[in-house]
């Protein structure tokens, strides 16, 4: 069986899930961005403590699962979710919702996906996948981040959907629900919630490792790595940072772009010309981003590594910091409808 | 970032699949346009890689000297950590910390290392003697 359902291929996972579930409900007018602004997907952590891969654990998003979550909420969309101990149960409860008539999504491990290459398939657990019908023992695939639709055999969905690890999936499915219309003021109202609360995300939480300070704070950090860890494993742990911020699915220079391109489209449902200026800004940004990218890149690469350069390094994100603060700034003080 | 700056240098993504970036047109307006990857991120990638190929490499010579059980070759080879490792398996964190050890390796049953094997892709007899599948 196969249900009708159209691939649409994403810059980042969870966005392009939300987009193509909503849009198998009937609900075509949430875009990438609309999705990734509404459901408050820009942000930043640096957390010291925890190790991820060996090096150090970014995010320039929010928690997996939230995008989706907060979207369909914002819509009035109902959500079906549900987390499995039994890999019998999880099959059986994916197949009935697939017979239902429910395009799915899930949460998975890439380690094991076996059509991701090689080369970038680490124990990273937060990827999401949609399931649209089955045909004898495979299952039929949309990856938001591939360009065409491909399939899956059932140990292979098992062994990718009970991935161990930090944040294990087990199993996690999920659907929206069928819904009515959805009207312009919902949207333009998720829309001023999603900003007023991606606000609060990047300037108000308490402590230095979150939003706008994480970035200020990794910065400092940075021109202190080359002394305390040594040229070789700085270079490593920049590497790291750029990895997790232009990798599939978890991009940061790309979210912010992406953020930029939110708040074009916000203006059709807010129309105020502060946006595209606010826009502008955050577009600025994600080339800083990428710039500083360049520069990491030299440094673990081996082309260059000295003091001066790792404080240079610190100062894009510095620079980042206060570009962002200003940004959101500007978004506070926008008056909503 | 520009349209036209979108970069094509591929990388090991792009030989499979081509990326989705937003980026601007002539008139500043955001659009979507496909990458193949960006020398950056390939290098990034490449980096993580030679690390993991050193750890591996060390984890072997640290096994030869009999300090650490063929295990910790195994899940540096499979990029795990205790963390990931004790989940596949079943096992706590504390007992793969303790299976480390060779001491206590050497006196596994077998039905325990077959969990480990399993979990690495090979043979029993190949995990105890270190030939990766």
């Amino acid at each position: 069986m196969k249900l009708p359902f159209e691939h649409i291929q994403a810059a980042h996972c969870e966005n392009g899930v939300t987009t193509s579930l909503l849009r198998s409900i009937g609900i075509a007018r949430i875009t990438e961005p609309l999705a990734f602004g509404i459901g408050s997907g820009l942000f930043f952590t640096y957390i010291p403590l925890l190790k991820v891969n060996n090096g150090p654990a970014f995010a320039f998003r929010t928690m997996p699962g939230l995008i989706f979550k907060r979207t369909c909420v914002a819509l009035n969309v109902p959500v079906h979710r549900e987390k499995f101990r039994s890999r019998e149960k999880a099959q059986q409860v994916l197949d009935a919702s697939l017979d239902a008539g429910h395009v799915v999504g899930c949460q998975v491990g890439v380690f094991y996906l076996p059509y991701f290459p090689k080369e970038y398939r680490f124990h990273f657990n937060a990827h999401n996948i949609i399931i649209y019908g089955r045909e004898a023992d495979r299952y039929l695939i949309s990856d938001p981040v591939m360009e065409m639709p491909t399939s899956l055999s059932t140990y292979e969905l098992e062994r990718v959907r009970f991935a161990r690890g930090v944040l294990a999936p087990r199993g996690q499915l999920y659907y929206p629900e069928k819904a009515g219309t959805v009207t312009d003021e919902q949207i333009a109202r998720g829309i001023k919630k999603g900003v007023i609360r991606n606000i609060r995300d990047m300037l108000h939480i308490p402590g230095p490792i979150a939003g706008v300070s994480g970035i200020r704070y990794t910065g400092g950090k940075i021109k202190r790595w080359r002394d305390k860890l040594g040229v070789k494993t700085a270079g490593l742990w920049l590497a790291q940072m750029v990895r997790m911020q232009e990798e599939i699915g978890t991009g940061g220079g790309g979210f912010r772009y992406m953020y930029a391109a939110f708040l074009q489209q916000a203006q059709a449902f807010h129309p105020d010309e502060t946006l595209t200026r606010i826009s502008e800004t955050f577009t600025r940004s994600g080339d800083l981003w990428r710039d500083a990218a360049v520069q990491a890149a030299g440094i673990y690469k081996g082309r260059i590594g000295s003091q001066d350069d790792f404080n240079r390094m610190g100062d894009y994100l510095l620079e980042i910091a206060e570009l962002e603060k200003q940004a959101f700034q500007a978004l506070s003080k926008i008056k909503w409808k | 970032m520009k349209k036209e700056d979108i970069p094509q240098d591929t990388g090991a993504f792009g030989k499979i699949t081509p990326e989705v970036q937003y980026a601007t047109d002539a008139a500043g307006n955001y659009s979507t346009g496909l990458s193949k990857g960006w020398e950056v991120k390939n290098s990034a990638n490449d980096a993580a890689w030679q690390d993991i190929e050193e750890r591996v490499r060390m984890a072997k010579e640290r096994v030869l000297k009999k300090e650490v059980s063929p295990l910790l070759y195994f899940m540096e080879l499979k990029l795990m950590d205790i963390k990931v490792l004790a989940g596949y398996t079943g096992f706590w964190g504390w007992q793969v910390r303790r299976h480390m050890r060779p001491s206590v390796f050497k006196k596994l049953s077998d039905r325990r290392l077959r969990r480990y094997a399993d979990v690495f892709e090979v043979q029993v007899d190949d995990l105890k003697n270190m030939i990766p599948g």
